[in-house]
């Protein structure tokens, strides 16, 4: 038997590390959101014969003052460009004058309004806002009839820490990602990180739900045994499923074509950080407070 | 035969159904084979397609804001409007539109297929806007003029004219302002010819509430004109210069109270001209003003294509990496598990066409992503059944105990996610939206096929035989 909560100070210290990295990725990079969240232009074109360079469109769109245009390859004849908001007579002048350069096809054209994008805001923030309160709040009916030793409120806190470990790291990657790669925050990579909520709390159900079926059948005593012991018994399942779930992830990272690739990295990420918080944070961080606790009373001689 | 036999073959027998409706190419394809070389005729599957978000098939989306800032009756408006542009949209000879209202004042309009967006544009936006003004006071016309000058040499100084206090004033109309009648009250327009001079002229019908208003607004404006604008500018060519500009002004002077609903526009205008305007008005006077789209998305027929398939191919892959995995460290289980995976896959699919789901690429993505997920609840158990076979149970024990056991954390899981899904289907837009359909209907088939399916076949298929070969388990 792994003994999981000996070292747990060192899991904390590593996943501490991890967060404080994605803390100041985020302050310092900030995220790039795309611009179904900031408003404006997104093109897609495939130049037929040869691409020109970026500085020959840059060029041939100066005249229809743009403002700041930028330009991304994608794959290799095509271009992603990116400019302000702009109605459909300019949209169609912008096709004109790519046309004069080299014969394009437009793959496709997305304009958003800064209205849209403000209101996407925020609906993502109220969906995210309400997801982890309902899991929080599930996590804790789920756990009612546990109160001892730990209360089983603490088990809806300690998930929500994993929780909030889980959505960091993904977003620390994509806050460098987002400055190093020009990779944007995308409605699909929202979603993603939204599963993620979801099926981060999996690991730690199975896990909690095994804590809960020893503790009635063996009793109360030795709480850190019993985590331990639970670990153990779980850890086989948690890695089959995780397994599992980046298989499938993995197929569509690098077969699922370009909207879904990143989707599918912001879930690998997620889930492989949800997979170790469960393991190595979660379960350890109750022992810890169960410990904390223990020694309070021990000291005070009350409850 | 037992009990478990007989739902065992109807498992099957749903598993083949889903599986050829999900994807009747295989079976028609030998069904006509069969009908052709041995002159039987058998029927063919009815196939249905699969319901295509824009993303994948191709086409434009188009958002609206409706300035609902002069309608009373904000929700009537929004429908009236809706009604509209679904008649103009239907001329445009699209398979399938979608014209939507989303929230309070936003108008969704899909065209599959459609490529030219401009003149699609064109169609939806530049409907006319009927509108019925009266003349100002004398005061407010003065205070505009005013406010027009101050306004004018702050711009020729060059500053910033938004810094002028209610600048706003000086964009409206000096001597007219807008009634509280428009083109939501017209119910019909049509040519007619005057009786003496045999000249054409357009003739309106209002409804009952827009025929009061009219009663009320002529009433208050006898001997005053009263002006007809059409999106804005004159309804007629009034100077007779061939164009329609800021020059013209169509604005009779009402004689007497009108009652019954009825206006007549007349004037100097050629028979097409009365024409024109007459369907111009009845295919779309609409009731607010929408303006340019507030947001726009064009997918080219190609990419949606070549995301589809890419998508699937992924999804093919993952499926049978998954199979793979569950054979080699489950071996029998596993192998059944994984047959319940395939069966599972038909079921989602076949659902998906039944409801039907329009799929999008994130919808797709979901689906995918279920896929993964699926075989979580089958691992649970399978994990418990090894378990309480190495403390020593019979086979048939442990299996009932594996499912037993593992009950409780694959239903609070599960509920979990679904409460997720529920809550991005409600608050997020129409892209996530597709993506939590899939994901919950995904969750939900898989604890099906998790738990019963699987179970039926570990039933059906692991006898006492198995006890002398546990290497399969």
């Amino acid at each position: 038997m792994f003994n999981f909560t000996k070292y747990s100070i060192i899991y904390y210290i590593f996943s501490g590390v991890l967060i404080i990295a994605s803390i100041a990725a985020l302050s310092l990079f900030g995220l790039k959101y795309g611009i179904e969240f900031s408003g404006g232009s997104n093109m897609q074109v495939d130049f037929q014969d040869t691409k020109p360079s970026n500085d020959a469109i840059q060029g041939a769109l100066n005249s229809l003052n743009l403002g700041q245009v930028t330009i991304q390859p994608t794959g290799a004849t095509g271009a992603t460009l990116q400019f302000k908001g702009v109605d459909e007579a300019m949209h169609q002048q912008i096709l004109a004058k790519l046309n004069e350069l080299a014969t394009t096809t437009e793959k496709s054209f997305q304009y958003i309004g800064p209205s849209v994008g403000q209101e996407l805001r925020n609906k993502t923030q109220l969906a995210i806002l309400f997801a982890l309160l309902a899991i929080t709040g599930y996590i804790t009916y789920a756990f009612r009839k546990v109160s001892r030793p730990v209360s089983s409120w603490k088990y809806g806190v300690t998930s929500l820490i994993a929780l909030f470990h889980n959505i960091l790291i993904p977003l620390g990657v994509f806050a460098i990602l987002g400055r190093f790669y020009n990779v944007e925050i995308t409605i699909p990579i929202i979603a993603a990180l939204l599963t993620v909520l979801g099926f981060s709390v999996h690991d730690n159900i199975v896990i909690f739900d095994r804590i809960r079926e020893n503790i009635l059948r063996r009793g109360m005593g030795q709480f850190e045994e019993t985590v331990n012991w639970s670990l153990n018994q779980t850890l086989g399942r948690s890695i089959s499923t995780v397994f599992t779930t980046l298989l499938v992830l993995t197929s569509l990272y690098f077969l699922g074509g370009e909207t879904l690739k990143y989707f599918a990295l912001a879930l690998i990420i997620g889930i492989t950080s949800g997979a170790y918080s469960s393991i190595f944070i979660a379960s350890p961080l109750l022992v810890t407070w169960y410990k904390r606790n223990a020694h309070k009373i021990a000291k005070t001689g009350k409850k | 035969m037992q009990q478990k036999h007989y739902i065992f073959i109807g498992v099957i027998i749903l598993a083949i159904v889903a599986g050829i409706f999900s994807y009747p190419n295989f079976y028609n394809n030998g069904i006509n084979f069969l009908n052709s070389k041995i002159g039987w005729t058998l029927p063919q599957f009815p196939e249905k397609p699969y319901v295509l978000g824009l993303d994948l098939q191709g086409g434009v989306q188009l958002v609206y804001q409706a300035d609902l800032s002069q309608a009373t009756d904000k929700s009537g408006s929004m429908s009236v409007l809706r009604d509209v542009i679904e008649r103009r949209v239907n001329m445009f000879g699209v398979s399938e539109p979608v014209v939507q209202i989303q929230g309070q004042d936003r108008l969704l309009v899909e065209l599959p297929g459609v490529t030219n967006v401009q003149q699609a544009i064109q169609m939806i936006g530049q409907t006319p806007y009927l509108e019925f003004d009266e003349q100002r006071e004398d005061a407010d016309t003065q205070k505009i003029l005013d406010k027009m000058k101050e306004v004018q040499a702050v711009q020729e100084k060059g500053g910033d004219i938004s810094k002028v206090k209610d600048w706003t004033l000086a964009l409206q109309n000096p001597y007219f302002k807008p009634t509280e009648l428009t083109g939501k009250y017209l119910t019909k327009a049509s040519v007619a010819f005057d009786q003496t001079t045999f000249k054409p002229e357009v003739q309106l019908q209002f409804n009952d509430e827009g025929a009061k208003l009219f009663a009320d607004i002529t009433a208050r404006n006898i001997k005053k004109p009263l002006a007809i604008f059409l999106d804005g500018a004159s309804i007629i060519d009034t100077t007779g210069d061939g164009k329609i500009d800021a020059e013209d002004m169509y604005a009779p002077i009402v004689q007497d109270k009108i009652t019954g609903g009825k206006a007549v526009i007349t004037g100097d205008m050629s028979n097409q001209t009365a024409t024109s305007i007459a369907s111009r008005l009845n295919s779309g006077a609409l009731p607010v003003k929408i303006g340019t789209p507030i947001s726009q998305e064009t997918v080219g027929p190609t990419l949606g294509m070549v995301s589809l398939q890419r998508s699937l191919t992924a999804g093919i892959y993952g499926l049978i990496a998954v199979a793979i995995f569950m054979v080699a460290v489950y071996r029998l289980p596993g192998f059944l598990a994984s047959i319940a995976l395939v069966i599972y896959v038909a079921i989602t699919l076949a659902l998906f066409k039944l409801i039907p789901v329009t799929l999008t690429l994130a919808g797709i993505g979901g689906f995918i992503l279920s896929i993964g997920m699926a075989v979580d609840a089958n691992i649970l158990i399978f994990a418990r059944m090894k378990e309480e076979i190495k403390a020593g149970k019979g086979l048939s024990q442990a299996i009932d105990e594996g499912f037993k056991r593992a009950w409780p954390s694959i239903r609070d899981s599960n509920f979990n996610s679904l409460i997720v899904c529920a809550i991005l289907f409600v608050v997020a837009t129409s892209f996530i939206k597709g993506f939590a359909v899939t994901l919950g209907l995904g969750i939900l088939v898989s604890l099906f096929s998790a738990i019963f399916i699987t179970r039926i076949f570990l039933m059906v298929f692991i006898g006492n035989w198995a006890e002398k070969a546990k290497w399969l388990l």
